[in-house]
């Protein structure tokens, strides 16, 4: 009796250790970067281009324009053909075209992003003999349409048929019941679910090493190599220098605390209005 | 769409479109068009994605065939390459992650839902979920400069001291390799495992810890012989999905292995991953052939992520399925 | 204390200082009050106050329930009978926001200082919808008895537990096909089966026969009468029927509130309290 009451205790203190450790390594990290990031975070970071090994001052602006121009680049790619799909599921298909559809949509979100990235590569770098702005927001917009796809269909169905039912009576057409019915009344719940999706691809890596490659000065227009900040964290990561080991807290500091802030905002945006999950 | 509709009065010029565009089939059959183009235009990204994937690895399955799996030379300049030091590479680290995931994260999903109050649990849970939105390469750097020196002059040293005689925990620490990436990995996908364990916990119906309870059953026997068995579908469905991200993740891993081609038993050695050595080698592949090969192992990754994340959603489907319509 | 049949329910004093009686054969004579009754007293409750949150559900609740016979509580829904039975093995604690006060005396001890997995032990209970574990029969009936670490023969008492549920026969050659493969009566009589394995000195039962049809329930109603000797019962039912046929005494419940406590046929044929009446004749609830 006394053993089994002593296992209880024992076993359920361990669980709460268990969530203890896992919820501080969050803060562990927070703290860790902001340590380390905010002191080598200075105004030039944002103004300035790379310095040589060596030279001291230098930012990342050109990575930060970059990351930029990538992510508008992946939006542009991502959330209509996302929004798209996600209204056709919800709204237009048939049943077993909606599983198979979905299956591929899930299928496609489980690819490794790097092999999502020797997608990019086979399709528009080998093509045009270049790495470019082109070829890395192509891999992020892909990476960004199953995310924006479930999300958009998921809060569409949310909308209670009656709303949908309302409109038609009324004569409107099915297209203008979706247009100015149905995506308005779930439009919250389709920003939130394409912020979150821009939120993850900002801090993806990998598909952008032989995509976007990197680039120590400006990128102009479309077709260049360009920085960005993830990648450009790795490549300082894994030189040598201090100099740059400090460089890449400060972009790891920016990095996180945007898509952090994208994160908590549009979740608690939304859980205003939808309640948590019990 | 009818004929009528077509031959309806057109109104006056622009007005008449608009309104039939808005009033009639019209209407309904462009925006049926355009969205299941953007449908149609994810199968045929996926299929064109399988297509220039296994017509870029071509040269490789021509030149090695199945003995590629099993081969463990990697050298680029004699053109000789094998698969086995990454595979190797990726399932122990992916194993080592897993081993230290699964506790801690089932450990935490149980405390989230039988310990806690809902208002705390969702304060908590949410905080988890922020774990995995922090971006990988960022885990990398922290793994760089935090967790590999604690692991060179702390965790090595001690498991070698205790646990020295088995062959896992032998030769020098540096601190880079396996050991490091699957702890690493372990802490990246513990989010996955919480989240998706706590959704499926939850929809264990109360009336199952009722019985056990009232049987005199103490909460931890009611929560680990009653919830977590009824619920095990779902939560080995997040320990697959986890497992699908610890094989596929690059940035963490690529910067904490240590990046050398070769098979070690010891958890302290370098080694690498099919997705680190795509991620380091893919800019730099000289020959045609060399690009065929990182791209056959990078069909290699997608087909093992498929299968597991194709398992997990049915597991998690079939457990929350069960949780809310009673059998 | 005051005897068996008594009520102290707050202002709606309905005091009975002796047994009625008029009580049927069939129902087992209540203790003489002085000589017996606190021997033969499962339960001494007073002043059980039970609240969710801010709101009071019971207001304060006094009874005395004894063993041996079957106790039934009616009452319109949402009057706090389940709350006041699921008291009785602090199940009230499931509900983190629950408040109970006042106390519960089992053979004289308080609950309230009991170990919580000895008291659930020594009163089972059983729940308005069957929930068996997604286990076999056999692990199903086997598991109170396993987690109390049983010695002797687990077959035998599984056997033996069934046998009492009287669903031994239904089931002795399927024992370990998935609990789900039996009909919902089936289920609800493995959950007793269940509950009955780790010899309980009482037994909860909460509206067990709401999801069942007629027959099924019969059954069950048969079966309470067959355990009586063995067991105290207390069901809580919304059917005043099954209170009639199956009970030896009903309270009855309104609001949170006791408002009679009688010998069934008594409360059934001349209740003292017109709330009751008008209860049991159907104008209100």
């Amino acid at each position: 009796m006394t053993r089994r009451s002593v296992t209880n205790v024992v076993m359920l203190t361990l669980t709460g250790a268990c969530a203890l450790l896992t919820v501080s390594v969050m803060f562990y990290i927070l703290g860790y970067l902001a340590w380390h990031g905010a002191s080598a975070l200075s105004w030039n970071f944002f103004t300035k281009l790379p310095a040589p090994v060596n030279v001291p001052g230098g930012g990342m602006a050109n990575a930060i324009v970059g990351s930029a121009k990538l992510l508008l680049l992946a939006c542009c790619i991502g959330v209509p053909v996302g929004i798209l799909a996600g209204i056709y599921l919800s709204e237009f298909a048939g049943h077993t075209i909606a599983s198979v559809l979905r299956f591929t949509v899930d299928l496609l979100n489980g690819v490794p992003s790097i092999v999502i990235g020797i997608f990019a590569y086979t399709v528009i770098v080998l093509p045009m003999h270049t790495f470019s702005t082109l070829a890395g927001g192509f891999a992020l917009g892909i990476m960004m349409i199953p995310i924006s796809v479930r999300s958009t269909e998921e809060y569409l169905r949310a909308v209670p048929s009656s709303l949908r039912e309302a409109s038609l009576a009324l004569g409107a057409a099915r297209w203008a019941t979706i247009t100015r019915v149905v995506v308005p009344a779930a439009f919250r719940g389709i920003l939130t679910g394409v912020m979150l999706a821009l939120a993850r691809v900002a801090g993806e890596t990998a598909p952008l090493i032989f995509t976007a490659f990197g680039n120590n000065s400006w990128s102009h227009g479309w077709s260049q190599p360009t920085a960005s900040l993830p990648f450009m964290i790795y490549t300082y990561a894994v030189s040598p220098y201090d100099d740059w080991h400090r460089q890449a807290w400060a972009a790891g500091l920016v990095l996180v605390t945007l898509v952090l802030l994208v994160n908590i905002v549009t979740r608690l945006a939304l859980a205003r209005k939808m309640p948590l999950s019990r | 769409m009818t004929t009528t509709d077509l031959a309806a009065p057109a109104g006056n010029g622009f007005t008449g479109v608009w309104r039939r565009l808005r009033n009639f089939d019209l209407g309904d059959s462009v925006a049926y068009s355009i969205t299941l183009l953007a449908g149609t235009g994810i199968f045929i990204l996926v299929g064109v994605l399988l297509v220039e994937l296994w017509l870029n690895s071509r040269l490789a399955r021509h030149e090695f065939g199945w003995k590629f799996l099993f081969t463990s030379i990697w050298d680029p300049i004699a053109q000789h390459f094998g698969a086995l030091p990454f595979l190797y590479g990726t399932l122990v680290t992916s194993l080592l992650a897993l081993i230290i995931a699964i506790p801690l994260g089932l450990g935490t999903a149980i405390f989230l839902v039988e310990l806690v109050p809902a208002w705390l649990s969702d304060w908590l849970a949410f905080i988890i979920d922020l774990l995995a939105a922090v971006p990988s390469v960022v885990y990398g750097l922290l793994g760089i400069f935090v967790l590999v020196p604690i692991i060179r002059s702390g965790v090595e040293p001690f498991l070698q001291s205790t646990l020295g005689s088995l062959p896992l925990f032998q030769g020098p620490a540096y601190g880079f390799g396996f050991l490091a990436a699957g702890v690493v990995l372990g802490i990246m996908v513990v989010p996955f495992i919480v989240s998706v364990s706590r959704e499926v916990l939850l929809a264990v119906p109360q009336e199952q810890r009722e019985a056990a309870l009232s049987l005199g059953a103490t909460q931890w026997e009611a929560a680990s012989q009653v919830v977590v068995p009824y619920a095990r579908s779902g939560i080995f469905g997040s320990i697959f999905l986890a497992l699908a991200r610890a094989l596929g993740e690059t940035m963490a891993v690529t910067m904490v292995i240590g990046n050398d081609p070769s098979i070690h038993t010891s958890l302290f050695a370098s080694g690498y991953s099919i997705a680190a050595v795509i991620a380091n080698e893919f800019a730099e592949a000289t020959s045609t052939l060399y690009i065929h090969v990182l791209i056959e192992l990078g069909l290699i990754l997608f087909g093992l992520t498929f299968i597991l994340n194709a398992l997990a959603r049915l597991l998690i489907l079939a457990t929350v399925r069960r949780g809310t319509v009673r059998p | 204390m005051a005897s068996v049949g008594t009520v102290h329910s707050g202002n709606n004093v309905n005091l009975k200082s002796e047994q009625s009686v008029d009580t049927p054969q069939r129902f087992s004579l209540p203790p003489k009050p002085s000589v017996t009754a606190d021997s033969s007293l499962r339960f001494k409750i007073s002043g059980l106050k039970v609240s969710y949150g801010p709101k009071e559900v019971l207001h304060g609740i006094d009874i005395n329930i004894s063993s041996n016979v079957v106790t039934a509580l009616i009452g319109p829904s949402g009057c706090g009978k389940s709350t006041f039975l699921r008291s009785l093995n602090r199940m009230t604690e499931t509900v983190r926001t629950a408040r109970v006060e006042g106390d519960i005396l089992l053979d004289d001890e308080n609950i309230a200082d009991m170990d919580v997995v000895k008291l659930r032990r020594r009163v089972g209970m059983v729940f308005q919808r069957p929930n068996p574990f997604p286990k076999s029969i056999f692990d199903n009936v086997a598991y109170g008895l396993r987690i109390n670490g049983h010695k002797g023969s687990l077959s035998e008492s599984v056997e033996h537990s069934l046998r009492r549920a009287a669903l031994w026969d239904e089931v002795k050659d399927q024992l370990h096909k998935s609990a789900y493969t039996l009909s919902g009566g089936q289920q609800q009589r493995l959950c007793i089966a269940r509950a009955l394995a780790v010899d309980p000195e009482v037994l909860l039962l909460d509206e067990p026969c709401s999801a069942l049809d007629p027959v099924t329930t019969a059954k069950i109603e048969e079966l309470l009468f067959q355990l009586k000797p063995s067991c105290t019962i207390v069901i809580v039912t919304h059917n005043m029927q099954q209170a009639a046929r199956a009970s030896d005494f009903t309270a009855f419940l309104l609001e949170g509130r006791l408002i009679e406590y009688q010998p069934t046929p008594k409360l059934f044929t001349t209740p003292a309290d017109p709330r009751t009446e008008a209860y049991i004749t159907g104008r209100f609830g």
